[in-house]
């Protein structure tokens, strides 16, 4: 027989008995298909940075016209549900047993002020344990109030127009929908989990079960024994993946602006590199309690709070942004926001895709490195 | 042997499970302690040194005293300046920019003849929450640009305006580095505790030791118990040390009860305990434990409140959260350490948590009795 015939019918071998451990096995295929469709559906119906509905008290200590006319109007704004509250004492109450988020107070001589042409002034108090969310509520009450003043001003009521006034647009993403932005990054998310945790434990479970002593003595090489590991469990994250973009793009229209088959490609750069980097784990640990926990500290966790998955990564540190460059979700979600939402950009697909490669060959070479045919630990 | 005595054997092997090997032992104390440091620095939603190009077609003195009030606040860090309205979609496209401040030609004419005056802010919304943050900010600087030109009586306000007057309690200076700080060592310790106690039955399984010590003279209580303090011991002292840390590192306040503190972790890491066992009791293998303590904490932490508003969610996965006890720990924590709570306040939060303690433990210990049998 040839040597390639040999490596073949060698390949053949070890992939279907890796396929069948896990088909086996159904708790690889819920990671794959259900948990998935179970983060998809959270994140594309439930998770929501976009604050609608903010419960809000409203005190008016002053009852004229123009008091009642702009509590009116925060009233008939989809961002703030608002409650009389009789006092700002009542109000406070609210605000601690967090029954509201913020306090709009209007003073006694609000319209007195207002008529006499003198500045008069809205007090809004918000719940700060939220910073962010606060920082909106804000943003969404000086809007009523610049809303207001326009009219007035249009009614020729000498309510002073902003001499500079800030037209914006947000690109890519008209609406500032924070669901465009969060479904993308989730799928980076969960090809780390596939890629990463599964296959973290798969050479260390080899070797804690004593399996990995009756490989020894088969002529599987190196390499063989690598491919075999990598391909089924490269698979089932791409069928994650692919599943995952066909919901995002159908089910909660997420805008696709990039070509797909960029996406795959990339993907599967990325993919290459997780799968290495739970392999190289896998294989220095032998350990399947110790590689969960390393792959759940290097791989998992950076993916989220060092990728710019959720929080902008531009604004920590300088120690933190250093760091985040060897994660390679890092760079896979700028890939995929970019492809999502701005379309085929090259000149940020390509130095991020080229990243992903040096990551993949290094992580995966080190893996085939660390795959060592002998007993003893390395 | 005396009922104390075996219970004592049981947990001192539990223990050097984990303590006896160097590479278990390092696990379970440094790389929470390093997540910690290093995310309470990531997970940030203010925004410094936003990368900004400048495309001013006025070049005026008084454009340019607008500009110089962008570069001088530390929110944003100008990277560019334009001259062409072509360059606007380059420097965008390619994130050399993510946002573009546009000053029309007619700028300073409009101003001196009281004509309206726009500026156009163009800002990259693929990460959408930065970009409204942004815009915010540059609104608060506009704002002030106004204010200073009508002090100095360059431009003619018709009148007085509304002003308004922003406070913000528990967190006046909206760093957003508390509100994610003081919750992180739950989630911390919830993986740690995840991993150790999910993965510890499925581990005598895989080994099959676990039916020796089901026909070791134990009850499942005794088993049960020394299967859990392990998990209940190192997440505490996580938990406590992350505490620590928040106060005494980052500076978050600490403006509730310390009883109080230690009531809802124990409540907490005694749930999370039993829910771990009960993933490890249901689990063959330590790679199935491994992706059912997955399947259980990404949604738990989504539905928690820790990155997003609970608030923000749909009235019927609102109510689900009810049901998921990490939800009940980060309002608690950010109840103790923000807004002053003791036991009493954060009661609401405590009860739900002894609830689920009371019942995920038992089932737990239920459970993989049965699966042996």
């Amino acid at each position: 027989m040839t040597r390639q015939s040999l490596f073949r019918m060698r390949m053949a071998g070890l992939l279907r008995k890796e396929l069948r451990q896990i088909l086996r096995d159904p708790s690889s295929i819920a990671l794959a298909v259900v948990l998935p469709l179970v983060m998809l559906f959270l994140f594309g119906y439930g998770v929501s940075l976009d604050a609608e509905h903010v419960p809000l008290a409203m005190v008016l200590q002053d009852r004229a016209a123009p008091a009642r006319e702009l509590a009116a109007r925060f009233e008939g704004s989809r961002y703030f549900d608002v409650r009389h509250a009789a006092s700002l004492s009542e109000a406070r109450r609210w605000l601690d047993q967090r029954k509201v988020e913020g306090i709009v107070c209007l003073q006694s001589d609000f319209a007195a002020h207002i008529q006499r042409q003198q500045a008069a002034s809205v007090q809004v108090i918000v719940n700060g344990v939220d910073a962010n969310r606060a920082r909106l509520i804000q943003a969404y009450a000086r809007g009523v109030l610049q809303q207001w003043g326009a009219l007035r001003h249009a009614r020729g009521e000498a309510a002073a127009v902003p001499a500079v006034t800030v037209v914006q647009r947000v690109w890519f993403n008209e609406g500032a929908v924070s669901r465009n932005f969060l479904v993308p990054g989730l799928i980076a998310l969960i090809m780390t989990l596939i890629g990463t945790l599964l296959t973290a434990l798969v050479v260390a479970r080899e070797w804690e079960r004593g399996t990995m002593e009756a490989i020894l003595v088969t002529p599987l090489r190196r390499i063989d024994l690598l491919l075999g590991k990598l391909l089924p469990y490269f698979f089932l994250g791409m069928a994650g993946m692919g599943l995952s973009v066909a919901l995002a793009v159908t089910l909660f229209q997420v805008p696709l602006r990039g070509s797909l088959s960029v996406l795959f490609v990339l993907s599967a750069l990325f993919m290459l590199a997780a799968l290495g980097l739970g392999l190289m784990i896998s294989a220095a640990v032998r350990v399947q309690f110790v590689a969960a926990q390393i792959s759940i500290v290097t791989g998992f966790l950076p993916a989220v709070f060092l990728s710019g998955l959720l929080f902008d990564l531009e604004s920590t540190p300088l120690p933190i942004q250093i760091v985040s460059h060897v994660v390679p979700a890092r760079y896979f979600v700028t890939i995929i926001h970019t492809l999502f939402m701005a379309g085929n950009v090259w000149s940020v697909l390509l130095p991020n895709a080229l990243a992903l490669l040096v990551m993949a060959v290094l992580f995966i070479a080190l893996a085939y490195r660390n795959i060592t045919k002998r007993l003893e630990a390395p | 042997m005396t009922v104390p005595r075996r219970i004592i054997a049981l947990i001192r092997k539990e223990f050097a499970l984990i303590l006896k090997d160097p590479k278990s032992r390092v696990v379970v104390i440094v790389p929470p302690l390093i997540q910690f440091f290093v995310f309470g620095y990531a997970a940030t939603y203010d925004l410094k040194n936003v990368r900004y190009a400048v495309l001013d077609e006025d070049r005026s003195a008084i454009s340019g005293r607008l500009l110089a009030r962008l570069d001088g606040s530390e929110s944003f860090a100008r990277v560019g300046t334009l001259t062409a309205g072509h360059q606007v979609a380059e420097v965008l496209d390619g994130r050399q920019a993510r946002l573009v401040v546009h000053i029309g030609s007619g700028f300073s004419r409009d101003l001196h003849n009281g004509a309206p005056v726009a500026v156009q802010v163009l800002v990259d919304g693929r990460n959408s929450n930065s970009a409204l943050l942004a815009l915010g900010y540059i609104g608060t600087i506009v704002e002030q640009f106004n204010r200073q030109l009508a002090a100095e009586g360059l431009v003619a306000l018709s009148g007085p305006g509304v002003a308004l007057v922003e406070r913000a309690w528990f967190n006046p200076n909206l760093q957003s580095r508390w509100y994610i700080v003081s919750a992180l060592g739950g989630i911390i310790s919830m993986v740690v505790v995840m991993i150790l106690t999910s993965l510890s039955v499925a581990r005598e399984r895989e080994f099959g030791t676990f039916d020796q010590l089901l026909v070791a003279p134990f009850t499942p209580a005794e088993i049960l118990i020394g299967k859990s303090l392990p998990g209940i011991c190192f997440g505490l002292i996580d938990a406590l040390l992350f505490s620590l840390g928040a106060v005494f590192w980052y500076g978050v306040p600490f403006r509730g009860s310390p009883a109080a503190l230690l009531l809802v972790l124990i409540g907490f890491v005694v749930t999370i305990v039993g829910v771990g066992l009960l993933v490890s009791s249901m689990a063959k293998t330590m790679q199935q434990a491994l992706m059912g303590a997955f399947v259980f904490m990404m949604p738990a932490v989504i539905l928690s409140g820790f990155t997003t508003p609970i608030e923000n969610m749909p009235g019927w996965l609102q109510a689900g959260t009810l049901l998921n006890p990490v939800r009940y720990i980060i309002t608690a924590l950010r109840l103790i350490f923000l807004q002053g709570a003791d036991t009493a306040a954060v009661w609401p939060q405590l009860w739900p948590l002894l609830v689920m303690a009371a019942v995920t433990l038992p089932v737990a210990g239920r459970l993989f009795r049965h699966r042996s049998q």
